[in-house]
């Protein structure tokens, strides 16, 4: 019987080290090209260790502290519109019997129900027409479309889960409509809406074909860095980029892991 | 005298369907009155219309001569207490008895002095800094309570409060709420579908049954004097009988049955016309005596002839089932009587609510 138990944890632990070479391998690889002087074919390691390519990244001349301020003034003010409109959008629908309510909830993720390749080439043709090719202004209203289903979504969750009551409760004892939604269910719904600002955030980082298609050349986030490091063939400065860009992701995963309790997550999409 | 609120001929309902149907209520100031009824009779709508949250149809709601029917629910100077309390979970339990003080702009010492005093006169001293998850469900109500009574509203609303308690606290709260009111002179409306929590808080009670008012009336007036079938069923009149009725002037004769000799007794204020009738008693009313037992009765008693089908103790007396045909009724005793014996149940006229069959009703009855 335990001999039985044995065999079987053969399968288990290489299915498990198979699952733990597909997630951290790659990152592996990717932590030691961005300190790799020197790598080439057939070395299974670098032949030399260094941080040149950190200095060559973060000196004053390089692009990639320019482009991280882009990326995150971008991803900012991305954050800033989307939230702007979720919260209103998302309270409504979570609070008045509109019709087509789930039709509506639908409509945000229209924006990636199609290829995104020809939506953008064509956004960026009309961009290009009124002059927001290759302005902040652009980039942002292109990664709003995109931010929005998340914000939407979660905003009116995070409002669902707050029961009508405790609105009504400040009502009846003089708070008008406004001074109820600021002190009772703002902040209530905060956890939520520090989610829905935080997806928003990083789908914004990582944004690529948008801000190629609108942003480039002028507006330089830090994925087009990377993608211009990664097929110019320069591996190290690619890896460091996309280590800058891993950063903030997982530490914004820990914190939304957080924010997000059970019960709003259970009333997406309701 | 006008009342201090006043409802006038107003009609509420939700999309197509009307909940309440041209609806006349007065109310004076002090008054503590018990909307009574149950659910879906309309009650809780009546309430939430009164306090704001509901629009009307039409019809109007003053509150001392000051039309606020149209005005949204923080103008109207009432305060709800929810049936879930609905505390603010991020605040703590000063913070919610002190927020309408907040929301009226006083002075954080005027705050903390009613928040003070609030807390004392609830029982709540020292509870200040927890937040309502770290209360037990009786605390809570009664923060609940303090919230809404600490900015001093023209009326108190009342949302079932206490069906949320276990049936012992409730008792209490019961008491502890009726002697507040009084305390304070607030006025006051609560509403309930608890009989005996309504005839023990109240000044006066309103019966509603399907939107509509049935009755209202002090608690005695609606114990004793119920004016329809519902209301006596309602108020624990749960024995019924059909009979046929002759009325003669200002009496009343109820004609002999297969179970019962027949009797005349004065009408005693009863509009009843000739015809059938259906008869409500309660079972503490009856008296039951062994069929050889030959007391004289009191002119104007009824007497049925019934076997004793079973019998329980729920406590304090024995309830005693009692078959009539196909009929069973429901009659208490101090002693118990054998299963099987045949019986004879007085009940004196005043303890008879005696009222018309209308048609249609008797039919939707039997279906």
């Amino acid at each position: 019987m335990t001999a039985h138990i044995d065999l079987w944890w053969l399968p288990r632990a290489f299915i498990l080290g198979l699952l733990a070479f597909i997630i951290f391998g790659p990152l592996t690889n990717l932590l030691l090209w961005t300190v790799a002087e020197k790598w080439y074919f057939p070395h299974m390691l670098p032949l030399e260790y260094g941080f040149t390519f950190w200095q060559r990244v973060f000196s004053p001349r390089g692009n990639a502290m320019a482009s991280l301020m882009t990326s995150i003034i971008v991803a900012t003010l991305t954050v800033i519109v989307s939230l702007a409109l979720a919260i209103p959008a998302g309270y409504a629908l979570s609070r008045l019997k509109l019709p087509f309510r789930g039709l509506i909830l639908l409509a945000f993720l229209i924006p990636q129900a199609f290829p995104n390749l020809p939506v953008y080439v064509n956004i960026a043709r009309f961009f290009y027409e009124i002059g927001l090719n290759g302005t902040i202004a652009g980039v942002v209203m292109v990664h709003v479309t995109h931010g929005l289903v998340y914000a939407v979504w979660i905003a009116t969750a995070a409002f669902s889960a707050v029961d009508i009551d405790l609105e009504e409760a400040a009502r009846s004892i003089g708070a008008g409509p406004l001074r109820a939604f600021r002190d009772v269910t703002l902040p209530l719904a905060a956890p939520g809406l520090m989610a829905s600002a935080i997806f928003v955030f990083l789908e914004s980082l990582d944004e690529f074909t948008g801000s190629y298609f609108v942003g480039a050349p002028v507006v330089n986030t830090l994925p087009l860095l990377l993608y211009t490091a990664g097929s110019g063939g320069n591996y190290q400065i690619a890896s460091i980029t996309a280590l800058l860009l891993l950063v903030p992701s997982i530490g914004f995963m820990l914190v939304v892991e957080r924010f997000l309790r059970a019960d709003v997550l259970s009333k997406v999409g309701h | 005298m006008r009342p201090f609120l006043s409802v006038e001929k107003m009609s509420v309902g939700y999309g197509t369907t009307t909940v309440l149907d041209k609806l006349d209520l007065g109310i004076r100031k002090g008054e503590f009155v018990a909307l009574l009824g149950s659910s879906g009779c309309g009650k809780t709508t009546l309430l939430r219309t009164i306090a704001g949250f509901t629009k009307p149809f039409s019809g109007s709601i003053r509150v001392a001569d000051r039309d606020v029917t149209q005005m949204p629910p923080d103008k109207r100077g009432m305060a709800l207490v929810f049936q879930s309390y609905a505390l603010w979970p991020h605040m703590t339990v000063a913070q919610n008895i002190g927020y309408g003080l907040k929301l009226q702009r006083q002075s954080r010492e005027n705050i903390d002095a009613r928040v003070n005093e609030m807390q004392n006169l609830l029982g709540l001293a020292g509870l200040g800094d927890r937040k309502p998850g770290q209360l037990s469900g009786g605390q809570r109500q009664r923060v609940a309570l303090g919230r809404a009574l600490a900015i001093d509203p023209e009326i108190l609303l009342l949302d079932e409060p206490l069906s949320n308690l276990d049936a012992r606290i409730r008792l209490t709260v019961r008491h502890e709420i009726r002697s507040l009111q009084k305390r304070l002179g607030i006025t006051a409306i609560h509403v309930t579908h608890d009989r005996e929590e309504a005839m023990v808080m109240a000044d006066r009670i309103i019966i509603m049954n399907t939107g509509r008012i049935e009755q209202e009336g002090s608690p005695e007036d609606v114990y004793n004097k119920p004016a329809s079938p519902f209301v006596a069923a309602f108020m624990g009149a749960e024995n019924l009988l059909s009979m046929q009725a002759r009325v003669q002037g200002e009496q009343v004769e109820l004609m002999e049955g297969s179970f019962n000799p027949s009797i005349v007794t004065a009408l005693a204020g009863r509009t009843l016309a000739t015809g059938p009738i259906e008869l409500r008693f309660r079972a503490e009313a009856a008296r039951l005596a062994r069929s050889e037992d030959k007391t004289v009765l009191q002119p104007g008693t009824l007497e049925l002839r019934g076997q004793v089908t079973s019998v329980s103790y729920p406590g304090g007396h024995w309830r005693h089932a009692i078959r009539l045909g196909e009929n069973e009724i429901l009659v208490d005793a101090d002693t118990p009587f054998n299963q099987g014996e045949a019986v004879r149940v007085c009940i004196p006229a005043k303890s008879l609510f005696i009222f018309n069959v209308v048609e249609g009703l008797a039919e939707a009855r039997a279906l």
